[in-house]
């Protein structure tokens, strides 16, 4: 029973958490070494809403989702957590105080299993005191039943692919009970099916009254799901808005401080001969039958769900992963790819999807990046670098790509990544490449830069550079191909050119 | 920052303060902190002292050799512990091969009295051999570099000693002891760390091999043959291990299959302390030699000051650790600034 002095300060309370937000922060501040990462910065959040995050990156929402989930502290500012002033010492202290954040790592124990990865530190436990397995199952069954998800708690977390992991993910934050949840693009790596899956676990979650944090950089995202939004930019408070009262083209103002006036620019340019042709490219049980050819200054745009094996193609094409069977043609010959050596000798060159894993040598200074391809083929001589001419290029390169960096010799974890980004594709540049595959070429990148990166690609396309353009975002897709190859779990499952095609088009031919 | 100021300030190729001074000032330090040591207790100068600044170099030389091998290894991403076992097989191996006439029990009656060139190819030969097996095991059969070398170290001490069952190899030619004769040791040290000084800054070698410790799936990428490159460090390393075999062998004038124990983790010790990072990509041959004349310094520091030498083992573990702790400091605070 409860009293009727403790009904009224219940009463109080949530009086205040509508009026000021279940989280309520302001006049944030946060320093490291030689960056001003936030600036004065508030943000808001009612219960029973999704609140996006938007901004460029290096725009200050990573540092303050972690200032929030107690990863870090604040140099200066308040945060109130229902209504009380609260310091948030440590990621265990946010989660007890009831905020769970949903990592972009995902960060779960691979030889663990679902079960286990879930009410770790929190194990149902027997009359020995030691872990009540069956109990731990019923109730991560009970969890998965609420939030619709099929899975079987007791399998191995490393047997999982990405998208069940982040499932498992969302389950162990709600199973928390927070109040308050943070997710830090948490589409990334789903495909459009498990992304629908996730916004049904979000609005239901939204409906029990949870405030939850949204970090992404997919505008489509941000209306299909948010209820209100606040912009950062540079470290700074921009504003909060409702997600119905603006349109596109406000937000990315308001990220970037600028009018883009025209975010794919494009330009035609005369397409010349066939250059490369690939004929029924197949590595089983990965991709069948694959087949297409690509011409000079052509920008052959590659769409596709996570799970169609365009990577993988791309791959293949380049030698990293060879197919086993099929034809790749250049300049009408057959030609043997079996490791990316070759595939440079014929003049091809391949800007990975993971900067980090595959791209970026992030111990090593930004000269070293860039010369790392060249010279496995040219500007040695006697085994020794030609370092003279090789400094010359690759500062070139640097201005011709807008490289922001201090010096060559800046090692390149200092970097942002917009900027490890360029400094890759300049690495590619070097090579002077005829055909050029591009792996979701702006991904995680910030507004400015990848407008300029779309640029640059046009520009190649005119100096004649067949592109091979991977992509996620149907706009840059759109914006940026003179035709597009659609792949689904596979197989090649169409093409559109420029003209005819739209988002609708691509989707029904990438989903099937 | 506006787009005008980005075109405007173009980036260039400028020397930025390299990350050896660091090491310097420490070895600076220590050296300071000994000489002053020594004032208190010897009543003497430590470092004013030509005969032990001899010695002090003369004893690390040899593991230096080593250490300018396995430095390209761990920059490589890799670790080598064979090195120890190949300069004990290769000491023996070597040995019987240099041996004089006049010594009744040769090993290869037959084979005595060889110019100096053939037991030193011979030996070169030996440690090609046992980097070829590090390098395909760990390039092509992917088990880690900690694991196959760890099988070599024990395989190879195992050969040593069954070549001549145990027993010492004695007698060398005047030719073949002059390599470890005198000033020799640190003569061919200083010789061999400025080869790879050169080899890791300025040749297609070195940087393949940063670019493959720093990531290899990316140096894959970028057209490298990551396998046939590994195999060449790890090739190269022994040949330096068997190098130091062959000079310990030299100066000795005796080759016994014990030799060279624990030299590995001196070495790598050694690189380490000179800043090398053992997650690869980090580090640099001169950062080793430093490293090497820490590590000099710090032992001849303890004799000079009569430090028992259990306490010198001790304080030599504690002292890696030390060097390995600040290392894992240092990537840390990267990762939170960047």
């Amino acid at each position: 029973m409860v009293s009727a002095r403790t009904a009224a300060a219940i009463d109080r309370v949530k009086a205040i958490i509508d009026r000021e937000g279940v989280l309520s922060i302001s006049g944030i501040r946060k320093e490291f070494p030689g960056v001003l990462a936030l600036d004065d910065v508030q943000l808001r959040i009612r219960p029973g809403t999704v609140h996006a995050l938007m901004g460029e990156n290096g725009a200050g929402k990573s540092t303050l989702m972690k200032i929030i989930a107690g990863v870090y502290q604040p140099d200066a500012g308040e945060i109130r957590l229902r209504g009380q002033v609260v310091a948030l010492r440590s990621p265990l202290d946010a989660l007890e105080q009831g905020i769970s954040m949903i990592h972009q790592e995902l960060a779960l124990m691979n030889w663990m299993t679902v079960a286990e990865n879930i009410w770790i530190r929190r194990e149902p436990k027997n009359r020995l005191g030691l872990i009540d397995h069956a109990k731990m199952a019923q109730m991560t069954a009970d969890l998965f039943a609420r939030l619709n998800i099929g899975l079987d708690p007791t399998v191995q977390v490393s047997e999982l692919t990405v998208a069940q992991k982040q499932m498992v993910e969302i389950a162990k934050a709600v199973s928390h009970n927070s109040d308050v949840l943070i997710m830090d693009e948490p589409t990334s790596a789903l495909t459009e099916r498990e992304v629908d899956h996730l916004f049904a676990i979000i609005r239901d979650l939204r409906e029990r009254g949870i405030g939850i944090v949204y970090i992404t950089h997919k505008m489509n995202e941000l209306f299909e799901i948010a209820d209100e939004f606040t912009v950062f930019r540079d470290g700074k408070y921009v504003g909060t808005h409702n997600a119905s009262d603006v349109t596109r083209d406000d937000i990315i103002r308001m990220m970037v401080g600028r009018e883009i006036t025209n975010m794919f620019p494009k330009v035609d340019c005369p397409i010349g001969d066939t250059i490369l042709e690939v004929r029924n490219l197949t590595l089983p049980g990965v991709y069948h039958d694959v087949s297409f050819s690509l011409r000079r200054g052509e920008i052959l745009g590659l769409a596709g769900l996570v799970g169609s094996k365009r990577s993988n193609v791309a791959e293949a094409l380049f030698g990293v992963h060879p197919a086993e069977s099929g034809e790749i043609l250049i300049d009408g010959k057959p030609v043997t790819v079996a490791n990316p050596a070759q595939a440079m000798a014929h003049g091809m060159a391949f800007l990975t999807e993971d900067r980090k894993e595959t791209g970026c040598f992030l111990t090593l200074d930004c000269l070293e990046n860039i010369q790392s391809a060249l010279i496995t083929r040219s500007h040695v001589r006697n085994g020794f670098v030609q370092q003279a001419e090789v400094n010359r290029l690759a500062e070139d390169m640097a201005r011709t790509l807008r490289i922001k960096t201090p010096n060559l010799q800046e090692t390149v974890e200092n970097l942002s990544g917009g900027n490890q980004q360029k400094l890759l594709i300049a690495r590619w540049l070097l090579t002077k490449p005829r055909i050029l595959i591009l792996d979701e070429p702006t991904r995680g990148i910030d507004v400015g830069a990848k407008s300029e990166i779309h640029r640059l690609i046009t520009e190649l396309a005119a100096q004649g550079v067949a592109v091979l353009m991977i992509s996620s975002e149907l706009p840059e897709v759109l914006g940026m191909s003179d035709r597009i190859m659609v792949m689904h779990e596979g197989h090649v499952s169409g093409f559109l050119n420029r003209d005819e095609a739209d988002q609708v088009k691509i989707m029904s031919l990438a989903a099937k | 920052m506006s787009s005008q100021d980005i075109t405007a300030r173009a980036p260039r190729t400028q020397r930025k303060l390299p990350s050896e001074v660091n090491i310097l000032l420490v070895l600076i330090g220590i050296a300071v902190v000994f000489e002053i040591l020594g004032w208190i207790f010897q009543g003497q100068s430590f470092l004013f002292s030509w005969n032990r600044l001899k010695i002090m170099i003369l004893q690390v030389s040899v593991i230096g050799i080593i250490a300018v091998g396995v430095t390209q290894v761990i920059i490589s991403g890799g670790i080598d512990l064979s090195s120890g076992s190949v300069v004990g097989a290769v000491a023996m191996v070597a040995m019987s091969f240099a041996q004089v006439s006049t010594y009744a029990r040769a090993v290869y009656p037959g084979l005595t009295d060889l110019p100096m060139i053939v037991p030193l190819l011979i030996g070169l030969g030996c440690g090609a051999i046992v980097g070829l097996i590090n390098g395909w095991l760990i390039a092509y059969t992917k088990i880690p570099p900690f694991i196959a070398t760890l099988g070599t170290m024990v395989t190879v001490r195992g050969f040593a000693k069954w070549y001549t069952k145990g027993q010492p190899v004695s007698f060398p030619t005047e030719g073949f002891a002059w390599i470890g004769s005198g000033m020799m040791p640190v003569v061919i040290f200083i010789l061999v760390a400025a080869i790879f000084h050169v080899a890791m800054k300025y040749t297609r070698y070195g940087k393949f091999t940063y670019a493959i410790g720093a990531n290899a799936q990316a140096a894959r990428v970028s057209g490298i043959d990551v396998e046939r490159h590994l195999v060449k460090v790890y090739v190269i390393a022994a040949m330096l291990a068997a190098l130091a075999g062959m000079v310990v062998a030299a100066r000795g004038q005796t080759a016994q299959a014990g030799m060279g124990l624990a030299y590995e983790l001196d070495a790598i010790a050694m690189a380490v302390i000179g800043g090398v990072s053992l997650n690869g990509g980090r580090g640099s041959i001169l950062g080793t030699a430093i490293g090497m004349v820490i590590f000099g310094v710090i032992i001849s520091g303890f004799t000079f000051l009569r430090l028992d030498a259990y306490y010198q083992e001790m304080i030599k573990g504690a002292i890696v650790v030390a060097a390995v702790v600040a290392d894992v400091h240092r990537q840390n605070k990267r990762r939170k600034t960047s």
